[in-house]
């Protein structure tokens, strides 16, 4: 996979993860392209488009537009299926996602996608281990965050 | 100072949260760009702040912006501090903000290669896991390699979470750091068979991304995929390994056998359409064109596709496989028409033009018309301009598609040109309009109709030309126009479509179409004159038309564009001269006439080719001494020659160069086709190319061929071509009968009926169907292979007789028993030859038999044994198992030997030196100071059960004899408690067949290379090889570095060359059991220890 964007009805972007590496104008030109592009399909059409030399794959949830770029070779079908195997992990993890979790807790929608992909690659097929992980690593977090404020308080 | 710090504390309370700015941005909708612009501000204070709490809260901010889109770069150095915070929850953020800002250009990267080492190596294993996953987005060059080693040890990790992500990872750096595959890669083919599956799919992932790029590396892992695939019930992990093997199989085609059965029963069982998908497709890619059981597997793959189609995205990925199918098996896709063509009602754009493409390739004589009057309604109903113009130049290529093959009736085509003229907004009037040229040029017998079709266009331009600038469909006056005045001979009222030619109007098309009308009126004056003189009556006439002329003209000699103006007013002053005649009652018809004489024919695009070199004239010589320029001007102007002549190797001596003798000459010749070899900017000469013939052809030579109708020419008005479809229908009963009558009086029809399809290369149902006009054949390339004169009662042609042309040109040109015999006899080779193409190539070559050799076939590694193994004592501890040698390419007394070391013991191994006994001929190459007896120090320890490889570089004097080489290599165990010094011999053998290269060598170039005589000869015979002959080449080019030449039947020509540049040319026959090898090659010595290596080759199997 060569990237993976989130937007809304809107066109406004929610999320970004780039697998290869670009410069920020030309991921910016990408983006606003592929936006148009895939909002301009009409609701019946189907998920695929050939854009530039690569495959576009894209799914709507309520209004969110979920949309990834693979290579040639690679298969339209698992794609659609990362796509929504991500979404049951958001909707996990948050409970009955919306667009508005993961606008406010766009860092944790980030860290869900590092856990489920790395470098554009499925590394987990199970969704009760990425959430395992996910949790322990929230769970160590908290840890020491209050501890922290205290502290700067005290001393 | 603590004040100051609560102070600090108590401030931050009140910062803003990452909430409260995605919250604030959305309250100032109005003027966001300003809000935000105070927000930085803001984090810029919280950046310089000492508290790590703030800055993560500010770096958190940040990110949020930068996907919004603002530039954030200016933070980087403030990220990598959040980064290497000691507490998680920072490091997470920093790593986050890490990966999406950072990329390869961001300098401060270079700063973090220490803390991302220290967080690799924490012993908590999220904090490793944030770093591998941020290392994976921003991984550069320097970063993959200063850290491939510690990812590499990461792989070993106890946790199966880290060991997923470090796996994962190594993808990166590989391609970041190549390099560091080989080390890593035993690694790498361990974790295939992990514990955890988690583990053991990131590890198939990792090796089928590096397969698809370079699956020759990866062909011994296909064992081991096989027991994967055949146990594994994970999708992902299957849909992964199946692509593996899409990639390996072209390469080795024993797989594909392999393949067939368990792919089958995926296809069968899964419930999971990526997987069948992915199935299918690796079907259809690899293995429809290895086994010819597979056709039956295909359909029934397709019907199950096609059933399951119901949503839309398997509709779009059902056309996909059908179009891939279709090039390999179009009649198992032709049964699915009605299928497909349901599909161009679909909603989505992206279905109907997929639905479209498949048409293009279903179409056949039978067809066509129907689904083109199904295309046609399409248009009329489509919405928006681009999905009709593409309806538009589909129809056009569905029906001009090699050579309008497919057109049985031109009366209908030119019927369908004109109505697509009636589109509105089009832009491809200029295509339908080269179209009506094209057919009214080539196809004779059409030209009356197509001129009566174009005479009522003219007449009824205005209604084209509603508004002219935009509207791209008036080019198509431009072909009527030409159409009207070049075959006016054919034009019922010439007069008429004169006046309708000079209309006012006209002065408003654009320019160049205004010029061909003005052209053309003078060549329908011609022909009216032609008509008139002579009889008195008329003469008044011609008069009134040359006045009409007069009349008109001026305002074309008025006309802005330069083109117009200039005809105008020399045909102006044309006519008006004619005038003065006809007042003196000259016959003038004749010599007006006489202007425009002269019958266009078709010419191939390459017909220059076949005229032949005018004796005595010799293309090479030099017309003029060239000047004595530099020599590199002189390199350009040679080179360019030869692109031009497209000749191969031009063998022949410049009359500049005559002193020099040949083997100079040779030699001089041999640098620079090495020199142009390399160059990337050098055109090389095609394999195919063209030797101009002597044999005498002529232009007059070039195929052409009149038919004449078996329809009723005179359609009045404008045609519909709906009635042609019908019409078509009872043409076919009618030839059906005729067909039946025929048979009944054979004897006497034989030779009449010339139409009569022989040795039918398209599907067998439309054998029946004959064209009712034959297209001028202009076959693309002219052949070289023979020439038979046919002389038929009708006309005479002759037939250049190849497989190219037997491919293009209609099987109806052979009228007569004995030609259709001769060309069935031709076509039975040629797909001789192409069964054995198909056998061991992967298919995609189809076309290169196109030119009657087959060409040089791709040798497949019999085994992934490497060519050399050293012969070793057994020792317990270290092992050298393989080792290869090679030609260095770029040097021609280098070889390099590659070894891969591998630690067998569990003990560490270090300080290994590699150390060879020089001989006279073959010298270890040392760095410059070492002495001739040192040792190379290999540049790598050895923890146990590791290996590596090392590379070292011989210096070669005499290719001519193998030789061996006795070595040492020391080395130091170091155990827990001690270290013991410990020696390995070893020999080093460089055979013969180490010092070639496999080097591709044309056909032609290769039989120059025969003719040229400096070749000695050797031969050999082995008895009783029983394994096919392919595996026999196959075993030769990847054993001893030959490449195919050409092959034919059971005997093949073989070519290799040694880095001292000699040629080595065998001609292998096989006849049961035994084979026999002709071997010719400029060093007699080299070239019969090649054959004794070869003989030797074959004893062991």
């Amino acid at each position: 996979m060569q990237f993976m964007l989130l937007f809304s009805r809107q066109g406004k972007l929610r999320l970004q993860k780039w697998y290869v590496p670009l410069s920020d104008k030309e991921k910016k030109k990408i983006t606003r392209e592929l936006v148009q592009t895939v909002l301009a399909r009409k609701p019946k059409m189907c998920s695929f488009l050939e854009w530039r030399d690569l495959k576009v794959v894209y799914k709507r949830y309520a209004s969110l537009y979920f949309c990834c770029a693979i290579e040639n070779q690679d298969n339209e079908l698992i794609t659609l299926e990362i796509i929504h195997r991500y979404v049951e992990l958001l909707d996990k993890y948050f409970g009955s996602v919306c667009e508005l979790d993961i606008i406010f807790n766009f860092e944790k929608a980030y860290f869900i996608l590092d856990e489920f992909l790395l470098g554009g690659e499925a590394q987990d097929t199970s969704k009760k281990n990425v959430l395992k992980a996910i949790e322990q690593a929230d769970l160590l977090a908290e840890e020491n965050r209050p501890r922290q404020f205290f502290f700067s308080l005290l001393s | 100072m603590a004040l100051k710090i609560v102070k600090g504390s108590i401030d931050r309370m009140f910062d803003k949260n990452l909430q409260d700015l995605v919250r604030g941005i959305r309250n100032h909708k109005e003027d966001e760009a300003k809000y935000i612009s105070t927000c930085i501000d803001e984090i810029k204070q919280e950046l310089k702040q000492d508290n790590i709490a703030v800055k993560a809260n500010a770096v958190c901010k940040l990110t949020y912006l930068q996907m919004l889109g603002y530039d954030v770069s200016w933070a980087a150095f403030n990220i990598v501090e959040v980064m290497s915070s000691s507490k998680f929850t920072y490091k997470r953020i920093g790593y986050l903000a890490a990966s999406q800002c950072f990329h390869e250009s961001t300098d401060v990267i270079m700063l973090t290669t220490n803390q991302i080492r220290k967080d690799l190596s924490s012993p908590n294993q999220y904090d490793t896991g944030v770093a591998l996953t941020g290392l994976s987005c921003f991984v550069t060059p320097d970063l993959a390699r200063d850290l491939a080693n510690d990812i590499m040890t990461l792989m070993s990790h106890t946790k199966p979470y880290i060991r997923k992500k470090a796996v994962l990872i190594m993808y990166k750096v590989f391609l970041k750091y190549p390099e560091s595959l080989r080390p890593a890669f035993p690694r790498l083919k361990e974790k295939l068979e992990d514990p955890d599956p988690g583990v053991q799919s990131a590890a198939v992932n990792v090796i089928c991304e590096l397969a698809r790029r370079n699956p020759k590396n990866y062909l011994s892992l296909a064992p081991l995929f096989f027991k994967l695939m055949t146990s594994s019930t994970n999708n992902w992990v299957l849909i992964k390994i199946i692509k593996l093997f899409g990639a390996l199989t072209p390469l080795e085609p024993r797989l594909g056998k392999k393949l067939i059965e368990p792919l089958t029963n995926l296809i069968h069982s899964t419930s999971a359409m990526s997987l069948l998908y992915e199935c299918v497709n690796t079907v259809i890619a690899v293995l429809i064109s290895l086994s010819s059981g597979m056709p039956n597997h295909s359909a029934s793959i397709q019907v199950s596709f096609s059933r399951h189609a119901h949503t839309f995205s398997l509709k779009y990925l059902g056309l996909l496989a059908m179009s891939k199918i279709l090039k390999t098996h179009p009649k198992s896709v032709q049964s699915h028409k009605d299928l497909i063509l349901q599909c161009l009602d679909d909603k989505d754009e992206s279905i109907r033009l997929r639905a479209l493409d498949l048409l293009y390739g279903m179409v056949s004589k039978k067809n066509l018309m129907e689904i083109v009057k199904k295309l046609m309604l399409h248009v009329d109903k489509a919405e928006g301009t681009t999905y009709r113009d593409e309806l538009l130049t589909k129809i056009i290529d569905i029906c001009s598609q090699s050579n309008y093959q497919y057109i049985t009736n031109f009366e209908w085509y030119i019927s369908i040109l004109v109505e697509l003229t009636r589109l509105e907004g089009t832009r491809h009037g200029h295509l339908i309009a080269s179209q009506m040229l094209d057919v009214a040029i080539r196809v004779k017998a059409i030209r009356a109709f197509a001129v009566a079709q174009m005479a009522t266009l003219l007449d009824n331009a205005h209604l084209l030309t509603g508004n002219t600038q935009r509207n791209g469909i008036c080019e198509v006056l431009y072909a009527a126009a030409w159409i009207c005045g070049e075959f006016s001979e054919h034009l019922e009222e010439p007069m008429v479509t004169l006046e309708a030619m000079l209309r006012p109007k006209v002065a408003t098309l654009p320019g160049h179409i205004q010029a061909v009308y003005v052209q053309n009126a003078a060549k329908l004056f011609a022909t009216v004159l032609r008509g008139h003189e002579g009889v008195p009556a008329d003469s008044m006439v011609a008069q009134e038309t040359s006045q009409l002329l007069i009349d008109r003209l001026p305002l074309f000699v008025q006309s802005s564009n330069l083109e117009v103006q200039e005809r105008a007013s020399c045909i102006l002053q044309l006519v008006k001269y004619i005038q003065k005649l006809q007042q003196k009652d000259v016959e003038v018809a004749e010599e007006v006439t006489a202007l425009f004489a002269g019958e266009l024919n078709p010419v191939a695009p390459k017909a220059q080719k076949k005229v032949p070199v005018p004796e005595g004239l010799d293309l090479d010589v030099w017309i003029n001494e060239p000047p004595s320029g530099s020599e590199s001007e002189d390199e350009g102007r040679k080179s360019k020659g030869k692109a031009v002549f497209a000749k191969e190797e031009s063998r022949h001596t410049k009359p500049r160069y005559t002193e020099v003798d040949e083997k100079e000459l040779a030699k001089r010749r041999e640098v620079r086709k090495a020199e142009q070899a390399n160059n990337p900017f050098y055109i090389k000469a095609s394999p195919s190319s063209q030797k101009v013939r002597r044999d005498g052809v002529g232009v007059e030579h070039i195929p052409v061929v009149q038919i004449d109708l078996s329809v009723p020419l005179k359609v009045p008005g404008m045609p519909m071509s709906d009635q042609y479809v019908k019409l078509e229908e009872e043409r076919r009963e009618r030839n059906k009968a005729d067909k039946k009558k025929k048979k009944d009086k054979k004897k006497r029809e034989k030779g009449e009926k010339g139409r009569r399809r022989r040795g039918d290369s398209g599907p067998e149902s439309e054998e029946d169907i004959t064209p009712a006009h034959m297209v001028d054949i202009v076959t693309e390339e002219m052949p070289e292979v023979g020439i038979y004169t046919w002389s038929l009662p009708h006309w005479t042609f002759s037939l250049p007789l190849s497989e190219s042309t037997a491919r293009h040109l209609n099987p109806c040109l052979f009228p007569s028993q004995k030609s259709s015999t001769h060309k069935k006899k031709k076509q039975k080779k040629e797909k001789k030859k192409k069964k054995h193409h198909h056998n061991h190539s992967d298919g995609a070559g189809d076309e290169s038999v196109q030119n009657g050799t087959v060409e040089e076939e791709e040798p497949l590694p019999v085994s992934n044994q490497s060519p050399f193994t050293l012969s070793i004592n057994p020792c317990p501890l270290c092992q050298i198992p393989v080792c290869d040698i090679q030609g260095n390419l770029q040097d021609g007394s280098q070889v390099v030997v590659s070894v891969i070391f591998e630690n067998k013991c569990d003990s560490f191994i270090k300080s290994m030196e590699f150390n060879v006994l020089d001989s006279l001929n073959s010298k270890l190459q040392r760095p410059d100071g070492a002495g001739p007896h040192d040792g190379l120090i290999v540049p790598f320890q050895l923890p146990p059960g590791i290996s590596n490889e090392a590379r070292f570089i011989f210096s070669v004097q005499n290719i001519v004899m193998p030789q061996k080489l006795k070595g040492t290599l020391t080395f130091i165990v170091k155990t827990d408690d001690s270290s013991t010094h410990e020696k390995l011999d070893f020999k080093l053998h460089f055979t013969c067949t180490s010092y070639l290269i496999t080097t591709p060598c044309y056909s032609d170039a290769y039989s120059k290379l025969l003719e040229s005589g400096d070749l000695k000869g050797c031969s050999l015979k082995l008895e009783g090889v029983n394994q096919p002959f392919h595996h026999l080449l196959a075993r030769i080019c990847f054993h001893h570095h030959f490449s195919v030449v050409e092959r034919i039947d059971s005997c093949a020509s073989m070519y290799s060359r040694s880095i001292q540049g000699h040629h080595m040319c065998l001609l292998v026959k096989t006849a049961d059991q035994t084979v026999s090898i002709d071997a010719k090659c400029d060093e007699p010595g080299l070239l019969g220890n090649v054959l004794d290596e070869i003989k030797l080759t074959f004893s062991q199997c």
